[in-house]
């Protein structure tokens, strides 16, 4: 098999090398044939000609214009983008500011508020005890009224009881006025 | 015996003959169409045709054909900008049709059956001396007699700057002739090897049959398998080299003083 293997590859070699010889005869190897050398040639250069202008006059230009576009288009959106963000953050400037505004603001109120309340709780203590105080003085007025008047009728009572005392001891009548005179 | 016969099918070279379709002399020069003509159009005509049909809705957000041609786009742009500098974008559209055009031919060329053009070295080197002669044409067009500062590197000795200068111009000659060697020669031998283990694969099955045969053909047919993704990474490979080199040497004629 081996064998075979090999005899069959010297045959081959040697049909190549028959090939290469007959090449410096009468048929030249193909890719040296000058025979072809003025075809190839001109047909090269109609083709590459043609591939060239169309590529250069036509296609590349609009693939370039394309990417163009593209890199035109996004440096477009990324400038949007950019000041867009600016505006973001100016309004997010803005909103704090409001923010800090209005708590200020809702502070005020409160503080306000609690002032005025505070002064009205103080102005109904106020009033509350300056009635309270009026109603006292006016129980002690009573009071001391009463007292007066107890104490001017002691002597009355003092007076009389004297002389009913004196009436009944020594069984004289003494007017009343002659006893206060005398208790005074 | 039978293997002469087997041996003349799986001739590896019958692939590159060029076979004229529509004869056609002007003068004394043979401008057929042959089936190497007809495979250029059809590079060329697959390359607009992909160009355009991408790109017709221009859409600002692309689809998929549509990034693709972006994407080489860029990818040319962006190597000429490397290579060459920003000024050697006056040149993209050429570099652009050089390297799209090699690659669809040699991609052409993998399909089975088809013309490889690029495997002609007619063709690469009219390729390379195109290249030639717009860096010269436009070297001296811009920088007038400053072009031939190309040669003479400065910061170098006076005793030793001609010695230095001579081997500049050799290697500038040979620009074209490495250009196109290169490219021609690796489609060449690529297929050929192709060719040739392929052939070999069926030759076993042949002279054997198939049930000893198979096990013969395994190992050529193992290495047809191999051989095709270097074969597609190759062409690819070799149309960015070239259009790089390509790049390289129209620096030197946007600026033929620092190198």
């Amino acid at each position: 098999m081996i064998r075979t293997y090999l005899s069959l590859s010297v045959t081959t070699v040697s049909a190549a090398s028959a090939v290469a010889a007959e090449s410096s005869g009468e048929t030249t190897f193909p890719p040296f044939d000058p025979g072809y050398f003025s075809t190839q040639i001109f047909w090269l250069l109609i083709s590459f000609g043609i591939l060239y202008f169309v590529l250069s006059r036509g296609i590349l230009r609009r693939v370039g214009q394309i990417l163009e576009e593209r890199s035109d288009h996004i440096t477009d959106d990324l400038d949007k983008a950019s000041r867009m963000q600016s505006q973001a953050r100016e309004a997010q400037k803005h909103r704090e500011r409001a923010l800090t505004d209005a708590r200020a603001e809702a502070q005020g109120v409160v503080e306000a508020t609690r002032q005025s309340v505070d002064a009205e709780i103080k102005r109904s203590i106020a009033a509350a005890d300056a009635q309270a105080g009026e109603q006292a003085e006016i129980a002690e007025m009573r009071i001391r009224k009463m007292r007066s008047e107890a104490l001017s009728r002691i002597d009355e009572i003092a007076a009389d009881v004297a002389q009913a005392a004196i009436e009944k001891v020594a069984g004289k009548s003494v007017t009343v006025a002659r006893i206060k005179s005398v208790l005074n | 015996m039978a293997a002469d016969g087997e041996g003349k099918r799986i001739d590896p070279i019958s692939q590159f003959e060029i076979t004229p379709m529509a004869e056609w002399k002007v003068g004394s020069y043979d401008l057929s169409f042959t089936n190497s003509s007809l495979m250029m159009l059809i590079a060329v005509g697959l390359i607009l045709l992909w160009l355009f049909l991408s790109t017709g809705r221009r859409s600002l957000v692309p689809g998929r054909w549509q990034s693709i041609v972006e994407l080489s786009y860029e990818f040319i742009g962006n190597m000429i900008r490397s290579t060459a500098g920003s000024d050697g974008l006056r040149f993209f559209p050429f570099v652009f049709s050089l390297f799209m055009f090699i690659l669809f031919a040699n991609m052409l060329g993998m399909i089975p059956f088809f013309f490889t053009t690029t495997s002609h070295i007619v063709v690469t080197f009219t390729l390379a001396m195109m290249v030639m002669c717009l860096v010269i044409g436009y070297g001296v067009y811009r920088n007038g007699w400053g072009f031939l500062r190309l040669f003479w590197p400065s910061g170098i000795p006076l005793a030793i700057v001609w010695f230095v200068a001579i081997l500049e111009v050799i290697s500038f000659m040979s620009r074209p002739i490495s250009l196109s060697v290169r490219l021609w020669a690796n489609m060449l031998a690529g297929h050929i090897l192709l060719k040739l283990f392929a052939g070999f694969a069926v030759m076993m099955v042949g002279a054997f049959g198939l049930f000893p045969g198979v096990f013969g053909a395994l190992i050529p047919f193992a290495m047809t398998f191999a051989l095709v993704p270097l074969e597609f990474l190759v062409a690819f490979v070799q149309a960015y080299v070239f259009a790089l080199l390509t790049c390289v040497y129209l620096s030197d004629a946007l600026h033929p003083g620092h190198h």
